[in-house]
C-alpha cells in the first residue's frame, strides 16, 4: 500500500515543485479554532501538515512556539484531543498528510501501543518527536514502523557524515533538515549553504528532504524551495495566530484567515521555486 | 512495577546506553546528540588517564579543603537520646556546599574538550555560585541560568555569582523555578553547541551526565566510608541525605550500596503536603516519564505535562530525580521520604542552636528525618547524614517566614 505521504511527495515530484509543510499548535488558542486553521491550511496552499502536540517543557523550541503551547495548555488542549483535531480535519480531507510533532513524554503516559493505534484511526500518517534520537529507537520508532505511522527524523549541522546513517536508519516519510543549530523561531542561515547540506542528506537516502527553521516570508520559502524538495514553516505561522489574538490570548474572527493569508502568500513562493532538480 | 533481578552489584550501573533499569537514557534532541557522545567520550577517557585524577585530587585537596570532616553530634545526639548521629560536613567545602566537587570535575573536562564558555543551571544558586568560582578559577566565561522565582528568593548567591564575574539570566517562564532554568540552558546549548560546555549541577539530564555527576559526587560517600570506619570501627546503621535531583545524595550513598547493612534513606522536599501539588515528592507521590534527557520519576498531570512542584527550598524544587534514584527505590535498595516545609525549619533552627552550625534549607530535610528516626533507634546505632550545604543563603527565606526583620 502506498501511503498517503509517499504519494502527496510523488505528485509534488511529478509538478516539479517542493511541498510547502505547515506547523502549527494543535489547540492554540482553543480546540474549535485550531481545527479552522487546521481546516483551512490545503486550501491555502499547504502540502502537508505538522500537527503540534504541546507539552509543558517545550525545550527545542523558541519562545513563540513555547507560548503557543502554553496557549493551548491552557484552553485544556490534551493529547488526546490533538488526536481529535486529526479526526475532525480527516472528516473532509482523505488526502493531506498529517505529522505529529511534538516531545515524548505526553506519548509515554498515554501508552505507546494505545497512542500509536489510536493515531492510525485518526489518519496520522507521521510522527516528529523532538527528544527521540536514533539511540532511542526502541521507545517508539520501531513499534510505529511496524504498525506503518512514517518516523520522521531531524537531521541538524551537527548531525555528520558518520552519524548520518545512523539518524537515516529507520527514517521515513521524509527527512527534516533543521538549517541551523538552535532553538526554532530562530534567524535564517544563508540559503547557499542549504543547498549543500541537502545534497549532503540525498547522496545518504532517496527520500525527500524537507527544510525548516527559520522560514518567515515567501521569498525565504522560494529560496529555500530552490534547494530541497519541501519547506518546513512553523514559528512564523504561529506567530500570525499570536498576532490576531486578543489581549488576553483568545481568539478573534481574524484568527483563521490571518493564517490562511499568510500560507497562501508562503505558497506563491514555494510554488515559484520551480524545483527543476526534482530527480 | 515489574519484578527486576537483584543484580550482583548496586554499583555497576549505567549500561552503555546510560540505563539504570528502565530509567535514565539520552531523551535528547538530534542537536545535541553529536555533543553528547563527545562528552561521554571524553569522560570514558579522562576517568581512566592518572593525570586528570591527579588534577581532580589536588584542586580537591587545596582548593575545596578535602576531605571534609566528618562530625560527630554530639549534642544533637544527647537530645534525641537514641542513635549517634555523625555528619558528613560538606557545607564547609569551598563555595558551601558539595556543588563544588561536581564542577571541578567538569569544569577540567570542558578544558579537555577544548571548550571556551560555560553555561549552568541553578535553583538555591550554590550550583550557580559552584560553576561560576570555577569559572573564574578557570578563565572563562560563565552564564548562569536562573529561575526568576529563585533570584529573588536567594539574593546573596546571585550577588556572589555576578562579583565571580558570571552573567545570570533570569528565567520567567513557567513558574521561574529549577526546571525552567534548565530548559532554558538547553535551548542556549543547542544553540552553541561549538563553544560551549553545559555544566549540569545534578545527577540526572542525558547520559552520561548523572553517572559522572555520581563519579565526581561519591568521593564524599567514599571518604565518610573511611571515616566511620576509623571513628566507630564499623560502618553505619543508616545512612540520609536530602534529593532534589540528588547528587549530594547519590555522592554519599554510592559507595554504601554494596554494604548489605546499611540502610539507604533519601528526603524528598514534601512542601505543604503531598496531597495537593505544593510539593516535590518525585519518587513519593510522582510516576516515571521523560523529562531533561532522561526518564525518571516526575511530577506530572495524567496528561503528561509536567507540574511545577513546591517546595520551601529552593535547591529542592525540581519535578524530577536523578535517574539513579528512581532505579534504586524500584529495587528496593534505597528508601525514599518525604519532609514537610515546617519540619525542615524546625530542624533548621534545632541544628542551629544545639550544634552552632546554620544548615541550609536542602540538608534541613535530612536533619528533621533524622530527627523523626535517631529517638527510635538504640544508642549503639549510628546515623551517617550528608550536611551538603550551609545556611547563610537562607536566613533571608527563613527570617521572613519566622517574622524576624533582617
Amino acid at each position: 500500500m502506498t501511503s498517503r505521504m509517499d504519494t502527496r511527495f510523488a505528485k509534488l515530484k511529478a509538478e516539479g515543485r517542493p511541498a510547502l509543510v505547515t506547523y502549527f499548535m494543535g489547540g492554540d488558542p482553543d480546540y474549535a479554532t485550531s481545527l479552522g486553521i487546521m481546516k483551512a491550511l490545503p486550501e491555502a496552499g499547504a502540502d502537508v501538515i505538522e500537527l503540534g502536540m504541546p507539552f509543558s517543557d517545550p525545550m527545542a523550541d523558541g519562545p513563540t512556539i513555547q507560548l503557543a503551547g502554553q496557549r493551548a495548555l491552557k484552553g485544556g488542549q490534551t493529547l488526546a484531543k490533538t488526536l481529535d483535531l486529526a479526526r475532525d480535519f480527516r472528516k473532509g480531507d482523505s488526502d493531506t498528510p498529517i505529522v505529529m510533532m511534538g516531545y515524548y513524554n505526553p506519548i509515554y503516559i498515554y501508552g505507546v501501543d494505545r497512542f500509536l493505534d489510536d493515531a492510525i484511526e485518526a489518519g496520522i500518517d507521521g510522527l516528529i518527536i523532538v527528544d527521540l534520537p536514533p539511540e532511542m529507537d526502541d521507545e517508539l520508532c520501531i513499534p510505529a514502523l511496524a504498525k506503518g505511522i512514517n518516523f520522521i527524523r531531524l537531521t541538524t549541522p551537527t548531525t555528520d557524515e558518520k552519524r548520518l546513517p545512523t539518524v537515516l536508519n529507520n527514517t521515513s516519510g521524509f527527512v527534516y533538515y533543521v538549517s541551523m543549530n538552535g532553538i526554532t523561531g530562530s534567524a535564517l542561515p544563508d540559503p547557499s549553504r542549504i543547498s549543500g547540506a541537502v545534497a549532503r542528506i540525498k547522496d545518504h537516502t532517496d527520500l525527500p528532504v524537507c527544510v525548516g527553521f527559520g522560514v518567515k516570508t515567501a521569498d525565504h520559502a522560494k529560496a529555500i524551495g530552490a534547494a530541497a524538495d519541501g519547506v518546513v514553516v512553523g514559528t512564523a505561522i504561529v506567530a500570525q495566530v499570536a498576532g490576531s489574538l486578543t489581549k488576553d490570548g483568545a481568539a478573534t474572527a481574524d484568527t483563521v484567515s490571518a493564517v490562511s493569508t499568510f500560507v497562501r502568500g508562503l505558497s506563491t513562493g514555494v510554488r515559484s521555486a520551480r524545483l527543476v532538480a526534482a530527480e | 512495577m515489574n519484578e527486576t533481578p537483584k543484580p550482583n552489584s548496586f554499583r555497576s550501573g549505567p549500561d552503555e546506553d546510560g540505563r539504570f533499569g528502565i530509567f535514565g537514557g539520552r531523551f535528547v534532541a538530534e542537536t545535541l546528540m553529536p555533543l553528547i557522545l563527545d562528552l561521554q567520550a571524553e569522560w570514558e577517557k579522562a576517568k581512566n588517564d592518572p593525570e586528570f585524577q591527579k588534577e581532580l585530587a589536588d584542586l580537591g585537596t587545596h582548593y575545596i579543603g578535602r576531605p571534609s570532616p566528618l562530625y560527630y553530634a554530639e549534642r544533637l545526639t544527647e537530645h534525641l537520646g537514641g542513635a549517634k548521629i555523625y555528619f558528613k560536613r560538606e557545607e564547609l567545602n569551598h563555595t558551601g556546599s558539595h556543588k563544588i566537587n561536581n564542577c571541578i570535575g567538569q569544569i577540567l573536562l570542558a578544558k579537555r574538550m577544548g571548550k571556551t564558555r560555560i553555561i549552568a543551571e541553578t535553583g538555591a544558586g550554590q550550583h550557580g555560585v559552584a560553576s561560576a568560582t570555577v569559572a573564574a578559577r578557570f578563565g572563562l566565561p560563565c552564564v548562569v541560568y536562573m529561575g526568576a522565582t529563585d533570584v529573588e528568593r536567594q539574593a546573596p548567591n546571585v550577588f556572589r555569582m555576578k562579583l565571580l564575574g558570571a552573567e545570570v539570566k533570569a528565567v520567567t517562564a513557567g513558574s521561574g523555578t529549577l526546571k525552567d532554568a534548565m530548559n532554558e540552558a538547553l535551548r542556549d546549548w543547542v544553540t552553541n553547541v561549538d563553544d560551549t560546555y553545559y555544566l549540569i549541577g545534578t545527577a540526572a539530564g542525558p547520559h552520561p551526565y548523572p553517572e559522572m555527576v555520581r563519579d565526581f559526587q561519591a568521593v564524599i560517600g567514599q571518604e565518610a566510608r573511611e571515616q566511620i570506619l576509623e571513628a566507630e570501627g564499623r560502618l553505619p546503621d543508616v545512612v540520609i541525605a536530602a534529593v532534589g535531583g540528588g547528587s549530594n545524595a547519590i555522592g554519599l550513598f554510592h559507595p554504601f550500596l554494596d554494604d548489605e547493612g546499611v540502610k539507604i534513606v533519601g528526603v524528598e522536599a514534601g512542601g505543604h503536603g503531598l496531597d495537593g501539588n505544593e510539593h516535590c515528592a518525585s519518587i513519593t507521590a510522582g510516576s516515571p516519564g521523560v523529562l531533561h534527557g532522561n526518564r525518571t520519576y516526575l511530577l506530572q498531570d495524567k496528561d503528561g505535562q509536567i507540574l511545577e512542584g513546591h517546595s520551601i527550598s529552593a535547591g529542592l524544587d525540581y519535578p524530577g530525580i536523578g535517574p539513579e534514584h528512581s532505579w534504586l527505590n524500584d529495587i528496593g535498595r534505597a528508601e525514599y521520604v518525604p519532609i514537610m516545609d515546617d519540619e525542615a525549619l524546625e530542624a533548621f533552627q534545632l541544628l542551629t542552636k544545639l550544634e552552632g552550625i546554620i544548615p541550609a534549607l536542602e540538608p534541613s530535610h535530612a536533619i528533621a528525618e533524622v530527627i523523626k528516626r535517631a529517638p527510635k533507634m538504640g544508642k549503639d546505632q549510628i546515623i551517617l547524614m550528608n550536611l551538603s550545604g550551609r545556611g547563610d543563603k537562607d536566613i533571608f527565606t527563613v527570617g521572613k517566614i519566622l517574622g524576624m526583620g533582617l
